[in-house]
């Protein structure tokens, strides 16, 4: 069988008009690169230069690593755990709550909702060392401080995450739910729960992941933990103690990533 | 059991879903309504539970103008009523008992149901019902695990364990192949006439309402262009109530 000829004129796999904006964008996006580049003075020979410097700190000032110096090390990262594993846990319990006024399915008062959306960016744009500054200057130096802050910080984070996929569940078992004459906490319990706890805990884990490398940096500002002990060791210029804890550091955090990593793909 | 007296509908945007339908359905009927997609049927349906609400005339069930009823009323009349949906509508990660159990939210207590703890004889209810539909092996899997047909049949336990009067079935086979259509519309109608429910099912297969129904209702338009017990119901009252020849595809096909 012939083909049957549908149309004598040329068919475009665009219309003309996406090329126009194809061009107009890249444009912008080079004008942009162009300032970026002349505002912050970036130069590519700069950039290449600092690399010798940087080899030649880490062999000579690094190593070797002063190992009798482990146990401390492995002391502070047991608290900068204890830390995220604290804040994560308060924060999954915090946000539990609120996640359900946050998401539209289940709230539809346009007030509480809008609210909450409103305290949870506000919340969210404070950059958490930052947080931990305020704190500190609430609580005093030490973990207490870096707890509080990781905390609201990281509930932000769970029920921004999680309010989003409470939007994207199956309705259908919920409308099944109300057709049965089940009420709102039941509709929860039975339609919303079952479909959004594996995706909340695979968010826990992955807030605890965040919550570990963000609490190291919390110490650096006097939040406790490792990050503390960083501080220290490097206002006494002993590299070598810095070249262990960096070392233990990324072996610890290698370790927990892989962990919450396999869990989560289980999880899903 | 069921009486729509003068019942109107039209929708916001203009349409006329129903247009002065009157019809009485008593108790312990298996009816099927058929008609082409637009006809109306699953609007005739959802007037049934209150979840859209005529314009003009009244819908009562069991006695009680449901138009009239205060929210808390409502829900103890919705508890009255199971639906079986098209795609079966059930929680794919839990259990099929404990999705059969959602049947049984309406007539457990808030703070029960949310902890989990029901009466040892409403977990036997749902178990039996699963056995009279022949899938009580399957208990304990996860409804996900489960084919359609299957997943349609848990749907009937659940419904069954919400013991209801009316069972109202909104196009229950339409995602399933032949042989499972016919064995749904089987569980469905035995079950319906050992416990004495007053069933409604919406079909567009020809076929299929002629095999399983009691009584037939045809619908064009809004309106109520034919209803019927199944004895005088012949191809040719399919084609008056669709205005034109039936088609092979709406038939469903042989059991076999």
């Amino acid at each position: 069988m012939k083909r049957k000829k549908t149309s004598s004129s040329k068919v475009r796999l665009f219309k003309p008009s996406f090329y126009i904006k194809l061009i107009g964008v890249s444009a912008g996006v080079l004008v942009l690169y162009y300032l970026a580049i002349r505002q912050t003075n970036a130069s590519l020979a700069r950039m290449l230069s600092a690399f010798p410097i940087f080899f030649r700190m880490l062999i000579e000032d690094f190593f070797p690593p002063d190992f009798g110096y482990f146990p401390t090390v492995v002391n502070q990262l047991i608290e900068t755990f204890n830390i995220a594993l604290i804040s994560t846990t308060l924060a999954a319990v915090l946000a539990f709550p609120l996640l359900f006024f946050s998401s539209s399915t289940l709230n539809r008062h346009p007030l509480s909702y809008g609210g909450m959306r409103v305290v949870l960016t506000i919340v969210r744009s404070i950059p958490n060392i930052i947080m931990v500054v305020l704190m500190v200057a609430v609580v005093g130096l030490g973990s207490v401080s870096g707890i509080l802050a990781l905390m609201i910080y990281s509930a932000a984070i769970l029920i921004k995450l999680t309010s989003e996929s409470v939007e994207s569940i199956d309705e259908r078992p919920i409308q099944a739910i109300k057709a049965m004459g089940g009420n709102t906490p039941q509709v929860i319990r039975y339609g919303v729960l079952p479909q959004i706890t594996p995706i909340y805990l695979s968010h826990i884990l992955y807030v605890l992941e965040i919550n570990l490398k963000a609490s190291v940096v919390l110490g650096f500002v006097g939040a406790g933990g490792i990050g503390q002990l960083i501080r220290r060791q490097m206002s006494l210029f002993r590299y070598d103690r810095l070249g262990l804890i960096i070392f233990v550091l990324f072996l610890a955090i290698s370790v927990i990533d892989y962990i919450s990593q396999t869990v989560r793909s289980r999880l899903a | 059991m069921i009486e729509f007296k003068n019942v109107s509908l039209r929708y916001s945007n203009g349409v006329e879903a129903l247009k002065n339908v009157n019809i009485k359905i008593n108790k312990g009927e298996f009816v099927v309504i058929v008609g082409m997609s637009g006809a109306g049927k699953s609007t005739l349906m959802t007037c049934i539970n209150r979840m859209v609400v005529p314009t003009e005339g009244e819908v009562i069930v069991d006695g009680q103008t449901i138009s009239k009823l205060k929210e808390s009323k409502l829900r103890a009349l919705r508890t009255q009523i199971g639906i079986i949906f098209q795609d079966y509508n059930l929680v794919k990660r839990m259990s099929v008992l404990r999705n059969v159990m959602v049947g049984r939210l309406g007539h457990t207590s808030t703070f029960n149901s949310l902890i989990g703890r029901f009466p040892q004889a409403d977990l036997q209810l749902a178990m039996n019902n699963l056995k009279r539909i022949g899938i009580d092996e399957k208990a304990y899997v996860r409804a996900d695990q489960l084919s359609g047909g299957q997943q349609q049949r848990v749907s009937i336990a659940r419904v069954l364990t919400q013991q209801p009067k009316v069972i109202l079935a909104d196009e229950p086979v339409a995602s399933l192949d032949p042989p499972t259509s016919h064995q749904v519309m089987r569980d469905l109608k035995r079950v319906s006439k050992e416990d004495g429910l007053t069933t409604l099912v919406n079909l567009h297969f020809i076929d299929l309402a002629m095999e399983y129904a009691d009584r037939i209702i045809g619908m064009r338009d809004g309106e109520v262009v034919f209803d019927g017990h199944i004895d005088e119901v012949t191809e040719q009252t399919f084609e008056e109530i669709y205005g034109r020849p039936i088609r092979e595809d709406e038939k469903r096909g042989d059991a076999s």
